[in-house]
């Protein structure tokens, strides 16, 4: 209880934070902070709009940021989920449009394994170069970004653009390969709000992340590696497979974005349709201070901030949904400068093994 | 000259100093002894101003004197060498020496008159010390001298000395205490805060033992021996020299022919070497430190990639070079890492978790689906056997690793290693940092492991310690093998010569 307390406490900080410097900077434009931000809460948590959309927002970010989790909890900076689940959404509507005509029981588990598989398969590239050479994985994951991005608008632009169709997307898939949304079970939900089973698969993966790092032996090595390779290595556990794993098992949960966007709401694959969600990813890692249940709230803050900018966009008169994106930032500001706050909060009270500024040079 | 009364510190729940008196007198070596945690640092650190007492009083030359920085006590005469070495390694000698205190007007930085007074007073006391030198060419040993200087530059009358000799090989050792000796003929005042028995006795005049944050004695030093002192400091007997039957020794376990071993960049570190450890017996390996051993261990525990490694290791009659750290364990071969923080433990996981590194992977610590998860309640037991089994404290499993106290770090290690009852134990400094009563324990365990018929390599840079427990004792210089003498009948300065001549 005590620790969930001490882990609670600075992401709590960081928002509490943000939201005032971000009041502050809705003063300076001329507009009241509390009726903005009962604006933006509001309307992101009004039913069943609000929070459809909220929960629908928050559904890639939980996926992406448990793949930036996995990644982290093996000392790796995987900054390559937004590629990842391009190139996995891509692999789910080429398999969804290829085999239109199969049965669901047949085509929906491909496509899911297709978003899957690409996923890992992507992140595994890097992982691999890790391994095998030493390079190291930020450098090879952003320039992967670049790569994937390009590879599907050209496959899109080239392939499977229906012809003559002004926007840059794919046909649209077989209807056998859709996801139900929602609102087919839940009464008062509309059909129309885009929130469809990729959610709750989403929470399961929640679980499944947490049992896999937790209570498993693939997640003890992961987390070992991650912890201290050298004690890894001694404990006799091999570092490069586990760097390939991690990175595979980032990637698939990278590419689960791909069902959400493409068998849950627009039922092809839309050329960039990821509103950074591999980046936000990372924020929401480090806010949910790299746990399942933290990434679960973390996503849906972040999300709400999301649906919410809208409104403030439409209804305030000086305040723009660009503000969201300050909100944002000051909060993974925040959180990044909790070592500061460590640092202030142990200037007040001495440890026993504090030494002077200078660097120690030997051991 | 120092005077500490009723000095009393508090962090958090630890009382670290507990009404805490000691009298340094002037021109003498004083020495305060007690285990890790008894409360010298934090005394000392009270003394040069690191910390404030929350009640108490310092006198300084028979005045009561505030210090609150140790800004004031250089200013006072006090000057303090720390464990660590507070030293820019790119920066020159001199440099190093004026940081904080540079001679000269505001503008211009007067170098060469402060080099010509350092090329003084390390005349004067023998120190060997180039002032133009950079920080980062010297030894450990002339950077330790840099420090002594760096307070004899600020006129210090009196030197704190924390632990000096923990980085020092026995010769540089021995230098070392002929340096103490001239500042005390010269006048000086000398601290030296050290848990070594054998080092107080050989160098000072005072001794006050620390335990538990509590002064517990102050006695003149030719008036105590090594047996008092450590009952001291401890609370209860200790047996200082290791009590082991003759070796029962059988057939090799584990046989090295030829073997060299090369770092990454190319460098050899150990270099043609050749020997056996028999079942029931301790091999020890000598030497000064980073003449190979750390190597030669790495590459035996299958933590050196293969194709960096020639020679044969053989376990059982089978050479071994190209398997597994993993597979290695599972023939038997266990190994107690000469660096715990770095090898030896995962520091943010706690004791349950530490204590199946290396067993992680099969039952009966995993089960279900092909032995995928692990057993919550099968790790629990095994951690309690450990911690039990070994004393480690806190008895608490689901503590952090980074919390306990490097002797209760290393019990775990031990404890954990011994769990699996290796065929072969490979132990690097199996001691060190870690408290007198704890060292007892550690060595009676191993000599009980040798007993059980485990071949046992043990790498130590205590000579002592590889002196009383190897049955055979090798020693290495240069990453080749020296010599092999007898243990029992060779003396300190035959083994000393081997490690630092080589022949």
């Amino acid at each position: 209880m005590k620790t969930l307390a001490r882990e609670l406490l600075f992401p709590l900080i960081a928002v509490i934070a943000a939201f005032v410097v971000g009041g502050i900077l809705i003063l300076l434009v001329g507009d009241n902070p509390i009726d903005a931000y009962r604006l933006l809460l509001g309307s992101a948590l009004s039913w069943p709009d609000g929070i459809g959309y909220t929960l629908f927002h928050a559904t890639p970010l939980i996926f992406t940021g448990l793949a930036v989790l996995v990644g982290f909890r093996c000392g790796l900076f995987n900054i390559g989920v937004e590629g990842q689940l391009y190139i996995a959404a891509f692999a789910t509507a080429w398999v969804g449009i290829e085999l239109a005509n199969r049965s669901s029981w047949f085509l929906i588990p491909l496509c899911f394994a297709a978003a899957i598989l690409a996923g890992a398969l992507w992140a595994a590239i890097p992982g691999v170069l890790k391994a095998r050479f030493g390079s190291h994985e930020v450098i090879n994951t952003i320039m992967l970004n670049f790569i994937a991005v390009s590879l599907v608008s050209y496959f899109t632009q080239y392939y499977y653009k229906v012809p003559g169709d002004p926007i840059l997307q794919t046909a649209m898939i077989g209807e056998n390969a859709h996801i139900p949304r929602l609102g087919s079970f839940i009464p008062g939900l509309p059909e129309r709000i885009p929130l469809n089973v990729a959610f709750l698969l989403a929470l399961l993966c929640c679980v499944l992340v947490y049992l896999f790092l937790w209570r498993t032996k693939w997640g003890y090595e992961i987390r070992a590696t991650g912890s201290n390779p050298s004690a890894a290595e001694y404990g006799g556990i091999s570092i490069r497979k586990q760097i390939v794993v991690a990175m595979a098992v980032s990637g698939a949960l990278a590419g689960m974005v791909g069902i959400n966007e493409v068998l849950g709401y627009r039922y092809r694959y839309y050329d960039g349709f990821s509103d950074n969600y591999g980046f936000t990813g990372i924020a929401v890692a480090l806010l949910g201070r790299n746990h399942p249940l933290g990434v679960i709230f973390a996503a849906l803050l972040f999300a709400m901030l999301q649906h919410g900018g809208i409104y403030v966009d439409g209804f305030s008169e000086n305040v723009t949904k660009d503000i969201v994106q300050v909100l944002q930032g000051i909060i993974i500001l925040f959180v990044a400068a909790e070592s500061f706050f460590k640092w202030l909060v142990g200037r007040a009270r001495p440890q026993a093994n504090q030494l002077p500024r200078v660097r120690a040079v030997t051991q | 000259m120092l005077e500490l009364r009723e000095i009393t510190k508090r962090f958090g729940d630890v009382l670290a100093n507990d009404h805490v008196n000691i009298v340094v007198k002037p021109g003498t070596i004083h020495a305060i002894v007690g285990e890790n945690g008894a409360g010298k640092s934090t005394a000392m650190r009270i003394a040069y101003g690191f910390y404030t007492a929350d009640s108490g009083e310092i006198l300084v030359d028979g005045q009561v004197r505030e210090i609150r920085s140790p800004h004031d006590a250089i200013a006072l005469g006090i000057g303090m060498v720390h464990q660590h070495f507070m030293l820019v390694e790119t920066m020159t000698v001199a440099e190093n020496i004026v940081l904080g205190a540079e001679p000269g007007s505001s503008f211009a930085l007067d170098l060469k008159s402060a080099a010509a007074q350092i090329r003084q007073l390390s005349e004067e006391f023998k120190l060997a010390v180039n002032p133009n030198e950079p920080v980062e060419h010297l030894s450990v040993g002339q950077q330790q001298r840099v420090e002594l200087l760096k307070a004899l530059y600020r006129h210090a009358k009196l030197l704190i000395l924390d632990e000096p000799t923990a980085v020092l090989t026995p010769l540089e050792v021995e230098e070392f205490f002929g340096i103490l000796r001239r500042m005390r003929a010269q006048g000086k005042t000398v601290i030296i805060i050290t848990h070594k028995l054998s080092e107080v006795l050989a160098i000072s005049d005072e001794v006050t033992v620390m335990r538990d944050g509590k002064v517990v004695g102050g006695v003149q030093t030719k008036d105590t021996n090594a047996a008092e002192l450590a009952r001291m400091m401890v609370g209860r007997e200790v047996l200082l020299r290791v009590e082991k039957p003759d070796a029962d020794v059988g057939r090799a376990a584990l046989e090295v022919r030829n073997l060299s071993v090369t770092t990454a960049t190319g460098a050899k570190r150990v270099d043609n070497i050749s020997f056996q450890v028999r079942t029931g017996e301790i091999v020890g390996i000598a030497g000064v430190e980073g003449n190979g051993q750390t190597e030669l261990i790495e590459a035996l525990a299958g933590l050196v990639e293969p194709a960096q490694i020639t020679g044969e290791i053989i376990i059982d009659g089978k050479n071994i070079n190209a398997v597994s750290a993993r597979a290695r364990r599972e023939l038997g071969i266990s190994h107690i890492p000469e660096d715990r923080h770095r090898r030896g433990l995962l520091l943010d996981f706690n004791l349950a978790e530490n204590s199946i590194l290396g067993v992680h992977y099969r039952p009966p610590i995993t089960r279900l689906a092909g032995n995928v998860f692990l057993d919550d309640g099968a790790i629990r037991r095994r951690a309690t056997e450990i911690i039990e089994a070994f004393d480690v404290r806190p008895r608490n499993a689901a503590l952090p690793a980074r919390s306990l106290s490097g002797g209760n770090q290393q019990k775990l290690i031990i404890g954990r290693e011994y769990h699996v009852n290796p065929k072969v134990l490979l132990v690097s400094q199996p001691t060190r940092g870690v408290d007198i009563g704890a060292i007892e324990f550690i060595h009676r365990q191993l000599v009980k492991l040798r007993d059980q018929g485990c071949a046992i390599l043990l790498v130590s840079a205590e000579l002592e310690e590889v002196t009383s427990l190897s049955d055979r004792l090798l020693v290495v210089h240069d990453g080749k093998i020296a010599g092999e003498v007898d243990p029992k009948v060779a003396t300190l300065e035959e083994i000393g010569l081997l490690m630092t001549r080589g022949h």
